[in-house]
């Protein structure tokens, strides 16, 4: 199979898996929206969300989806990055990073961060969601709500999601516009439409996402309280 | 003007290189780079040294022979210029400018500044043309193309393959070079016809040639003499995709 | 020696088609047993390579580029002139053939005209389906333009790099062969020698420029492709590679030299700057389309060009030559540059330029307009300059450009050693005495891509028979041997200048001597001077390094050491044509007005030299023109 070899095949890999997390970012952050509720509305309607996607066999398939995606993604990142160690040569004296963006160069580490943070997401929200003891609401849905405004007592765990937003942003930044470009789309106009469109999402996404723990913080254990 | 220089000599691809100083003082701000550089070779040839070899020939931007990074980036500092279009007006009076080969896994070093890129070559080979052999076409108005389409293939076609784009990618990508060729020959009709054939083949061969990835941070548009746009490399994935669905 | 043309029999119109019907050819099996030897990879050589190939003749092609592709015919701008008479303004191969044979003062033959002429129809549909992006109308036709020294539109272009885009055509074609492994492509290999077995070219020896090994090469003909040796004026428009040393070594082995001294000095390039300078940019003649070119009135005029009102303003192509104003040829452009830069009206830093103005352009058309035309011409001009040609004019200057003299070859292009053919602009071609622009790029790929093909075959088709030499034939030794024995005695002066040096005092005599105009006192002292600096070169010359590795300067070395032999045989040959014709101006032959005094009763002939050895005077023979079908007439532009 030279057509899955191919350099540019990795990358359609990447676009793909990028893209569908750049999808199912949307449908998390419209549930996370949930939090911005006044308190116990914002219980009641995030636990019943929760439940919702967790029963759902379409979800289900999805849910399915982002895993192969984000390990995927991830993998071949490591494959190619590896590959391109060998391609390079290193200069003596390097100014190169005048001729583009700092965070279309380190979109590595800005992964390596994301992937970082995803370990902790996951064992504080998604294990304890499926595999953990759980208190259960009024509705008898499971009190997911709960767990996530005690997660965000601490300013310290504010400060890890908020600064992880920001490199899922950049990430985001450079990587939605570059997807798209490796999938071939080539026409002047709509690759212009669709840079500002990455743009504007990726504002969208990552204020979307941050300002959540913040205001939880605020709201429940902070000044506002 | 006085430039303190700190250029890189190497014997050979076998041999480690390391950077050297050099001291001028009689540079003109009106001298090319590569006039600044003969200078230099002048003064070294008669204390009886080696002079510094790099790549040069046309000396108008044409040709695509020269090419070196200076103080770090291709073709020096300004953007849209080959070396040898670059003039020490653009320096600073004793300023110190780093000169270095083009650098790649696939641009092995010969001598000094002087680098193989025939790798180019090769990829152009695997593909980069259109089978028309001499006396076989037909009349030249025949078949149309319209302004537009025919200015947009001399857009793509403009590249003078100085390797530029892959001495600033930070994956060494032959991207933009493969992509520039690609995408002119398919935007024209006397090109379509074995357009999937021929991105299949420069692609690979390209891959082989041992560059590295495209992330699409188009620093090499940046640099490029032509200022090839990198929209060809989308154009690229989308032929090459488009080749692989469809193919029998 | 009688110089035999070859020219075929019947009318002008028919003689191409009379020699393809009756030459012989080679059977296709039989071809892949004839190699052929193809240097340089030019247009020329690039498309008679990749044209060899494809009717199956093993090629071995060279260059000394790095890859086929940097081949200088990458530089041309303006365009290519092709017969089609698409604009409908009354053009026509007879036209052409009209335009071209005038445009070369009379000086060349009228069936070579006549079928560059005819075969630049195939050319434009040959390039087009390569995928050259001419220019094109909104509606999808071919645009042209028109060009100095015409009044036709004939002239196809691909915005400013014409000749980047039809040489990537010819190198792509190249390529293709080379993937199919009939072209074994040799980059980075300099010709220093031909190889001539029993009277016929066999062979040759190279240089390998990355490890400085001498290689041999045995094929059944030697094509060289190798351009103009217009750089040995130092200061051209030429790469820095450019060089006569493949033309000069077989010249030296028997292949006469015509008319060397005819060299076209470009009106429109970038004035020097300084001692230091390289090189001479050209920016493309094109752009007398639509500029106006003229000089201040006032002599030492202190003012900028903007600041001089209209009437203190000299547009002196429009005064002297009114019917084809800015668009007169290029040796009277230059020549009228000169002589007011000579008078004194010259501006710039250095007082050696003229302006060339496009503020009536900008007027009529819109900017946008002329930038669309001549965009990529004004970024250079301000790349290198720094200054912006949209607000003030460009300050341009004649540099030497085009060598219209070269190997003499016949009808067929084949020089006077048997088996040794001249393509491209490496032949004394079909321009006479001056090349009218776009006629270069055209000549090179009729060349390489319609005629050689024929003539070789007609040749090739008589070695058939014949035995089969190899590298280890005792000729090659000898001349292997010749060849590092020079390198070694290069390496070896050890002396404290450098072949820059000499190179730049060879430039200046050449150009003041026998540039764009000529005396016979002063040729003598040219000659006078060259033969004092080649023994100081011998003598004084300092070469770094050993020939058994990388070394630049060891390459320019040798090519200086070849431009010191062929500058004196320029001067020899500008000194025993006594009238002026075209680019040739000898200052003793003049009309009152300054115009060029042609003599055809004694010099209607091609001049073709003869090696007699180191130190002994060429031996001239003249081969006749003789014109059957045109009358001769008075080159007017007025």
């Amino acid at each position: 199979m030279n057509f899955l070899k191919s350099t540019l095949s990795r990358k359609n890999l990447m676009a793909l898996t990028g893209l569908f997390l750049c999808f199912f970012l949307v449908i998390h952050l419209l549930g996370n929206l949930q939090l911005l509720l006044p308190a116990d509305r914002a219980a009641e309607s995030f636990n019943y969300y929760s439940n919702l996607l967790s029963g759902n066999i379409f979800i289900k398939i999805i849910s399915y989806v982002l895993y192969f995606s984000l390990i995927a993604h991830a993998a071949d990142a490591l494959y190619i990055t590896l590959r391109n160690k060998r391609t390079t040569v290193k200069y003596a004296y390097d100014n190169r990073k005048q001729a583009s963006k700092w965070y279309s160069r380190n979109m590595g580490i800005l992964g390596t961060i994301l992937l970082i943070f995803l370990v902790i997401h996951f064992k504080d929200f998604w294990y304890v969601y499926k595999f953990g003891v759980i208190p259960y609401d009024k509705n008898g849905n499971k009190d997911l709500y709960v767990i996530v405004v005690h997660a965000f007592k601490s300013w310290w765990y504010v400060l890890i999601y908020i600064l992880s937003m920001f490199a899922l942003g950049f990430h985001l930044l450079h990587g939605f516009k570059s997807a798209v470009r490796t999938l071939g789309l080539y026409h002047p106009g709509y690759a212009a439409f669709v840079q500002k469109f990455g743009m504007i999402y990726s504002y969208v996404i990552t204020i979307g996402f941050a300002v959540i723990p913040v205001y939880v913080h605020l709201t429940q254990f902070g000044l506002w309280n | 003007m006085r430039v303190h220089l700190k250029i890189w000599r190497q014997k050979d691809a076998g041999t480690a290189g390391k950077l050297m100083d050099y001291e001028l003082d009689n540079v003109d701000n009106h001298m090319s780079f590569l006039e600044m550089m003969d200078t230099l070779n002048e003064q070294l040839i008669l204390k009886g040294e080696m002079p510094v070899e790099f790549d040069h020939d046309c000396r108008e931007g044409i040709c695509g022979t020269c090419g070196m990074m200076i103080n770090g980036q291709a073709h020096g500092p300004v953007p849209g210029l080959t070396a040898c279009q670059l003039h020490m007006r653009e320096f600073e009076d004793g300023a110190t400018i780093y000169v270095e080969p083009f650098r790649a896994a696939a641009f092995p070093v010969k001598r000094d500044l002087k680098v193989d890129r025939s790798a180019f070559d090769r990829i152009i080979q695997a593909g980069g043309f259109i089978t028309a052999s001499t006396g076989q076409p037909a009349e030249a108005n025949t078949i149309l193309i319209t302004h537009e389409t025919a200015e947009s293939a001399f857009d793509s076609a403009a590249c003078i393959g100085c390797g530029a784009c892959v001495a600033t990618c930070k994956n060494s990508s032959a991207a933009l070079f493969t992509s520039a060729k690609i995408a002119h020959l398919a935007k024209i009709p006397q090109g379509e016809k074995e357009a999937a054939k021929r991105v299949l083949k420069m692609v690979s061969r390209m891959d082989e040639e041992g560059f590295g990835h495209c992330s699409n941070t188009e620093a090499c548009e940046v640099e490029c003499p032509q200022g090839i746009s990198v929209l060809n490399i989308a154009r690229m994935n989308w032929e090459y995709t488009k080749a692989n669905l469809l193919k029998d | 020696m009688e110089l035999d043309a070859k020219i075929p029999e019947g009318p002008l119109e028919k003689k191409w088609s009379n020699y393809k019907a009756q030459a012989k050819l080679v059977n296709p099996a039989n071809r892949k047993k004839l190699p052929v030897i193809v240097v340089g990879t030019g247009l020329a050589g690039s498309s008679a390579a990749a044209s060899l190939a494809e009717q199956g003749y093993p090629v071995y092609s060279f260059c000394f580029q790095d890859s086929a592709r940097r081949a200088h015919s990458v530089a041309a701008q303006g365009g290519v002139n092709a017969a089609k008479n698409y604009q409908n303004d009354g053009d026509s191969v007879y036209r052409m053939f009209y335009d071209t044979l005038k445009g070369g003062d009379f000086r060349a033959r009228e069936a070579n005209v006549y079928r560059l002429a005819e075969c630049s129809l195939n050319l434009i549909d040959q390039a087009v389906a390569q995928g050259v992006p001419f220019a094109r109308e909104y509606g999808g036709y071919l645009s042209n333009r028109s060009f100095g020294g015409v009044q036709v539109s004939r002239t196809f272009y691909a915005r400013g790099q014409t000749g980047q885009q039809l040489l990537l055509g010819a190198y792509q074609a190249l390529m293709r062969q080379v993937a199919a492994g009939k072209v074994d492509l040799y980059s980075r290999h300099e010709m220093l020698d031909l190889v001539v077995i029993d009277g016929k070219a066999k062979g040759i020896i190279a240089r390998n420029l990355d490890t400085g090994a001498i290689e041999r090469f045995a094929a059944e003909a030697v094509v060289i492709a190798t351009g103009g040796f217009g750089k040995i004026y130092y200061l051209s428009t030429l790469a820095m590679g450019c060089n006569g040393s493949a033309i000069w070594r077989a010249h030296k082995r028997g292949a006469l030299m015509a008319c060397p001294s005819w060299t076209q000095i470009h009106p429109t390039c970038l004035p020097q700057a300084g001692d230091y300078q390289s090189k001479l940019t050209l920016m493309s003649e094109s752009l007398r389309n639509d500029g106006r070119i003229w000089v201040p009135k006032l002599a030492n005029e202190e003012r900028q060009a903007n600041d001089i009102p209209e009437e203190e303003r000299d547009y002196y192509l429009e005064r002297r030559y009114p019917s084809f104003g800015n668009l007169a040829p290029r040796d009277i452009s230059s020549r009228a540059a000169k002589e007011r830069i000579d008078a004194g009206f010259g501006v710039g830093a250095q007082r050696n330029a003229v302006y060339l103005d496009f503020s009536k352009a900008i007027q009529e058309q819109g900017k946008d307009k002329v930038k669309e035309k001549y965009g990529n011409l004004f970024s250079m001009y301000k790349k290198i300059t720094a200054d912006d040609a949209y607000t003030a004019p460009m300050k341009i200057s004649p540099a030497a450009h085009f060598s219209m003299g070269g190997l003499w070859v016949d009808y067929e292009l084949m020089t006077t050693i048997p088996g040794l053919f001249a393509i491209g602009e490496a032949n004394f071609g079909d321009h006479g005495a001056n090349r009218l622009g776009a006629n270069s790029l055209l000549q090179a790929c009729v060349d390489g891509y319609f005629i050689l093909p024929y003539t070789l075959a007609n040749y090739l088709s008589g070695e058939l028979k014949k035995e089969r030499l190899t590298i280890h034939h005792p000729q090659f030794e000898l001349v292997e041997k010749e060849v590092t024995g020079q390198l070694e005695r290069l390496c070896q002066i050890n002396g404290t200048k450098t072949t820059d040096y000499f190179h730049k005092q060879l430039g200046k005599l050449l150009y003041d001597q026998c540039g764009l105009s000529r005396s016979e006192a002063g040729l003598k002292a040219a000659i006078k001077g060259i033969q004092v600096l080649r023994e100081e070169f011998y003598k004084d010359l300092i070469v770094p390094g050993t020939q058994g590795e990388i070394n630049a300067e060891l390459e320019k070395a040798g090519r200086v050491a070849d431009y010191l032999e062929i500058a004196e045989l320029m001067c020899n040959d500008a000194l025993s044509r006594k009238e002026s014709c075209g680019a040739h101006f000898r200052e003793e032959y003049q009309t009152a007005e300054g115009e060029a005094l042609r003599d055809d009763e004694n010099y209607c002939y091609v001049s073709a030299w003869e090696w007699k050895g180191e130190n002994t005077a060429p031996v001239l023979h003249p081969e006749p023109l003789v014109f059957e079908f045109i009358k001769l007439s008075v080159r007017s532009y007025s």
